[in-house]
This record gives structure tokens, sequence and C-alpha cells, in this order.
């Protein structure tokens, strides 16, 4: 038996065992924005600590960005008070800071691949549960809490408790219309919104190997919403051909030893694991939330489940959910009218979501009285997108398009919703309040079905929509 | 706030029922009220979603019941705390006078977040925290206490098992749950493994 990637990865960052039995791990790569990490500087400050690497952390600002105007001081005195704060910490103790104007500035977990900062092997950490999205290079990549955002700052290290590895074995060819968005919304209904929780989840298996590296990233970025801290997938050439010539990539004699270094990481046959999973991707139907998280997914052509097809230990849950849906039991998912379409976030806002969107729907208009917005991921995957005329695609089927930043996911600036609007999204949780509104209501999607739904002006299965296109 | 180093054997005080499973941290402290740069004033808007209509009339939330006025323990479900990193989420349970959560489980970056304050998380078996919280519904002045090293939830007469990490029950006993100082004692290793890592030196400024 051979030590599995996350193993290899974590004794190579492993510094000690602390008298309480935490690991104290080194950190590769330290990324930080605006909202998880002003009272980490605070608590430097105030204990008169440096910053020990400053080399090893890169700052960005995402959360609170507005996607339409964008000029500075911003209208919500909050959110400039934040991006203020952000621009003078990273000045005051040396850190790379890519701003809101900068042409390298976009969602965290976008840019962090696109510059080439994201390598296979790294440990890497943001104050952001979504920061498993790394995983997808196969680096040890997780969230953490504003007390360990100071602890990297001060030591480049952190106190953690070690997880176990479970390999989720993904087999079989996807179905059309099916993307990675389905794979991970159809595993954590499978596996449970809390059956990651201790564990990280290794992805492997024929779908795995037959995605795209941003279709990985979309699958390792919801890994938490199974409970699962870290999600990755094994290095791989195309993990290889995705980061050759990044900016921060490795060049020359550099790149040909990284590469060695990291086809070495991958897991061997014989690895080790704490426990396995299978599952069959060729039966996976276009899938999507219905309820108040995002295990309580169906296929398009489910319907709302019945009180006799959920456990008993998650009625409540269930019976929280319809209230909140506003959907009853045996209700087809199909018809539910969407007030608003949303296309972005850390989950599938890079320029192959986008590309698809736009293959689709060429030659359809989003339905009357739907909003729908298209954010990209970064002001790199917007010039992508715009030198492919692809945002005249979007603004001729009636979308809006904007700005990078991590807009309606969470609502942390001005794009909202309102009353109990019902939201076609592509982000990464449907929990309530999420996307700005008490009663708002969210339904997590992959993007070609958010725009089926924004064209029809309610839930529909995008294969029907788009004439097998999708 | 729990001051740096101090040795946490346990907390007690009353108890507050807050039901349900996969309660998650956007729920604990919804994203707009973490446009701040301190944690100071944090604690005003624990689940102020779920406990405040859009107009900001109270919607009877257990947090705002008289009975459970000045309960320190908070009683819950499965899975507590899901979702983002944000501590904002543990800091705002802190700072509105919570020193202890009772769940049947909890997610995982939030039991660390909670860790690194001194935040007592006591997981019990379903049953364990049915009983508890039938004890605080039947009478909201009983007193719960959660003894640390002996790994006990007393309620009133009655006594319960609870399970934590043996690293987060030491780190509370040991009073080093602020883990910072005995990290900055091991910088020279720290260098050590920086230096010797795989990827040295791939990344320019790296």
């Amino acid at each position: 038996m051979s030590k599995n990637l996350f193993r290899k990865v974590w004794d190579a960052h492993a510094v000690d065992v602390l008298a309480d039995g935490r690991t104290q791990l080194f950190v590769g790569l330290h990324l930080v924005h605006e909202v998880t990490s002003p009272q980490a500087f605070a608590a430097l400050r105030e204990l008169g600590l440096s910053v020990a690497y400053p080399g090893r952390t890169f700052a960005t600002v995402d959360h609170i960005v507005p996607t339409d105007e964008r000029a500075r001081p911003f209208r919500d005195d909050l959110a400039e008070a934040m991006i203020v704060a952000l621009a003078d910490n990273c000045k005051q103790y040396g850190i790379q800071y890519f701003g809101e104007t900068d042409s390298r500035q976009g969602i965290v977990h976008v840019i962090g691949p696109e510059q080439g900062l994201t390598q296979p092997g790294m440990v890497i950490c943001c104050g952001d549960s979504h920061t498993s999205t790394h995983g997808a290079f196969g680096a040890v990549a997780f969230g953490i809490g504003t007390s360990q955002v100071r602890d990297v700052l001060a030591t480049q290290t952190l106190a953690i408790e070690p997880l176990k590895v479970r390999r989720v074995q993904i087999d079989g060819a996807l179905g059309k219309g099916v993307y990675a968005k389905d794979v991970i919304l159809h595993v954590i209904r499978t596996l449970g919104v809390n059956g990651g929780v201790g564990f990280a989840y290794e992805f492997c298996g024929t779908t795995i190997d037959a995605m795209s590296i941003e279709e990985r990233m979309t699958v390792c970025n919801m890994a938490i919403e199974g409970g699962a801290r870290v999600g990755y997938v094994n290095p791989d050439e195309k993990t290889f051909a995705y980061l050759k010539g990044r900016p921060y990539s490795p060049t020359g004699a550099q790149w040909d030893a990284a590469v060695e270094t990291w086809k070495a990481l991958a897991s061997g046959p014989d690895a080790e694991y704490d426990d396995v999973a299978h599952l069959d991707a060729s039966t996976i139907a276009p899938t999507l939330t219905w309820g108040i998280h995002p295990g309580q997914a169906v296929g398009i052509d489910e319907s709302i489940p019945e009180e006799s097809a959920v456990p008993v230990s998650e009625r409540g849950t269930w019976r929280e959910a319809l209230e909140h849906m506003q959907v009853r039991p045996g209700q087809p998912v199909q018809g539910i009218k969407v007030d608003v379409a949303f296309i972005g976030s850390c989950t599938n806002s890079r320029i192959s979501d986008l590309r698809e969107v736009a293959k689709v729907v060429v030659g359809h208009h989003v339905a009357a009285g739907v909003k729908a917005l298209i954010v990209p991921g970064s002001w790199s995957v917007a010039a992508e997108a715009e030198a492919e005329g692809l945002d005249k695609v979007f603004l001729d089927a009636g979308f809006e398009w904007r700005r990078p930043g991590c807009s309606m996911c969470l609502a942390m600036n001005p794009d909202k919703l309102v009353g109990d609007q019902m939201c076609a999204s592509t982000s990464n949780r449907n929990f309530k309040g999420r996307q700005g509104s008490a009663r708002g209501r969210t339904v997590l999607m992959s993007p070609v079905m958010v725009a089926a739904a924004a064209i029809k002006g309610e839930i529909a299965d995008a294969r029907d929509v788009f004439g097998g296109v999708a | 706030m729990r001051k740096l180093g101090e040795i946490v054997t346990g907390v007690a005080g009353r108890g507050v029922v807050v039901p349900g499973d996969d309660i998650d941290t956007d729920r604990i402290i919804p994203a707009r009220f973490m446009k701040c740069v301190t944690f100071d004033g944090i604690g005003q808007y624990l689940f102020h979603h779920v406990r405040f209509a859009d107009d900001g009339t109270p919607k009877g939330h257990p947090l705002d019941d008289p009975r459970f006025e000045g309960a320190s323990i908070l009683v819950t479900g499965r899975n507590f705390g899901c979702g983002s990193s944000r501590e904002h989420a543990p800091q705002a349970l802190m700072r509105f006078g919570i020193s202890g959560v009772i769940a049947t489980s909890f997610a995982e970056i939030f039991y660390g977040n909670c860790t690194m304050l001194g935040l007592v998380c006591a997981r019990v078996e379903d049953d364990v925290q049915e009983a508890i919280a039938a004890a605080v519904l039947a009478d909201p002045t009983v007193q719960i206490a959660i003894d640390v090293p002996s790994l006990t939830v007393t309620v009133g007469a009655q006594s319960y098992p609870f399970t934590m990490f043996s690293s987060a029950r030491d780190a509370l006993l040991n009073g080093n749950w602020d883990p910072l100082r005995e990290l900055q004692v091991r910088m020279d290793k720290v260098r050590g493994v920086a230096a010797k890592l795989p990827y040295a030196g791939f990344t320019s400024g790296l």
C-alpha cells in the first residue's frame, strides 16, 4: 500500500504535532479577500506581529464589489471601508494585491488557477470555504476562519485536525446536457450534505478523467457542500497543459522538474484510503436542488419528494424546505416559475461555462419579467468572452453582462434577490437568505439549465429547450 | 470573549433550543452583516433573518423568547454550522452570550473555528439531544453544565455523555485553544519545512 496524494502533500507540509494533537501545517499559498481578513490584520497589528512570508499571500477583492458601476468610492460606505482596509493592509504588509481595476482581479478561486498560483502538491488556504476548488489541480486546499488567517499571516502555518480520505470514484460517460455541476449535485445528493465531514474527497474514475480542468474545479468547488473540507483530483496531463505558460507557472528547466514532481504526487493504484464510494455517472440527469441545502436535489424529470421517500431523520429539513420554497410534495420541478437567473460564482463563472451558455442561447430570448445576469469570474474571463463575442450573444438574448465578482452567490454587493423571488442559479448554496433576501429562494443548477430557465421563465429541461444542442 | 490562555474546564448556564438540522452559517450570521472590518457588535445580528421579519418585527424566535433570556448554552440538531467558513458565525454566537453548543453533530470548519475561540462544542447522541431539549423547554431555568474533563453534560439532576475531538478537549484544558503562540515557537522548524517543499523555487516570489 502506498500513500494517496492527500497524505503525501500533508506529510510534506507537516511542521509538528501540537500538544493537543492538532497538526501544525505549512501553507504554500495563502489567498486573501476583503471579507474574512480585516480582523486578522487588525490582530497582527494589535499583537505587533509581521507577516512571516508575504510572498506566499495574494489578495483580491471579490465579495463586495459592484458588478455594474465600479467607480470609487463605492456607493455602499461599508463596502468602501472594506476595500480600503484590504488595500491598506496589503500595502503595509507587502502583499501582492489585485485591486478592483487590476486586469488580474476576479473571484479568488478563479484567479488563483488563472494566474498559475494554484499548483499541484501545495497546501492552499483562504478564509473561504470554496477554497476546495483549487483541489482540481491536485492541491490540498481548504477554507479557514479568520483567526487562522491571522495564524497563516503571522507564521505561514495553522493548527488543524488531520483528515481521513475517501476515494469517490465516478465512472461512465455523461449524457447530453449533463455537466460537471450535475455530477457534483448528484454526489452530494447521494453521499449527503454531511457525509464528507472529517474527510477529504479524492475524485477519480473515468468521468473525472474525461473532464476538463475547469469542470474538475466545479466538482471540487462543491466538495464542502457535501461536508468535505477538501476535494481534489490527481494531477494529469490536462493539469500540466492548463498550467503551462501561466504568469506564475514555472518556466524552462523548472517547468520540466515541476511536471516530474507533480506526476509523482498522484495516488498510485495501490494507494490506501479510509473509505471508498462508487458512483455511476451514466445515469445522471440534469440535476437541480429543490430545497434549502445542496443535498435536497432531484433530476429534472423528478418531482418534489413525497414524505415517504424521505428518511425520517431528514423530514424536519424537508418540511422546512417545502415551506420556504413554496412547493408541495409530488409537484414536478419542471414548470416552477423563476424570477431571476444568475450565471456566475466560483462554481460556474469560467470561460468554458460561458461558452456553453453562449452556444445554446443564440436565437433565444430571456422570458419577459425575468432578470438574468451573467457575471464573469474574472477580468480575464470577461476579456476572453468579449474577444469571442460572447457578450454580444448574451446581450442579444436579453442577459445582463456584468463585471467580475461573487455577486448574487452571496449578495454582499448590490446584486440581491428581493422578497421571495425564485432564482435559478449556478452558484453553490441554496441556503435560506443566501442570495440577499431572507425569503429569497434559490435553485442550484448548471449554467445551461439556468439559461433554459431564464428563457422559459420556469424550470425546464435544457435538452428540450435547446432542441438537443445541450 | 475568552481571555487568551484561559483554561476552559467547562461552561454552565441556562439553555435555549434552536431546533433544526443543517443550520448553516449564512443563517447564523447573514452575509450582509459581514460588511464590517471588526467583529464588534456582530452579536446582535445572530440568526437575524430567522429572528426578524423584513420590516424588523421580531418573529418569536427562541433567542427572543423572554423565558430563555440570558441563556448561554445553545441546543440544536445535526450538522450545525455547515456552509461558509465565516468565523463571524462563532464570533456572533459568543458575542451574543453563547459559550457552549450542544448538537448531534457539527460541520467541520465551524467546529475548528469554535475551538480557536474557546467556544465549547459538545456532540451528543440523538436521544440525549432530545432529552436535553425537552428538559430546557419544560423548565427554561434548568441549569446545564458541560464538563470538559469528564465529557459529561449535566442538566438539572440528569447527566449524559458527550464527545468532542480529543484535540479540542486538550486545547481547552491546556488553555492553548488559540494556538498562535504555540505555532510561533516553532518558526525554526517552519523555515526548515519551507526550504524542503517539493515546489520550493517553482514560482517566483513563492
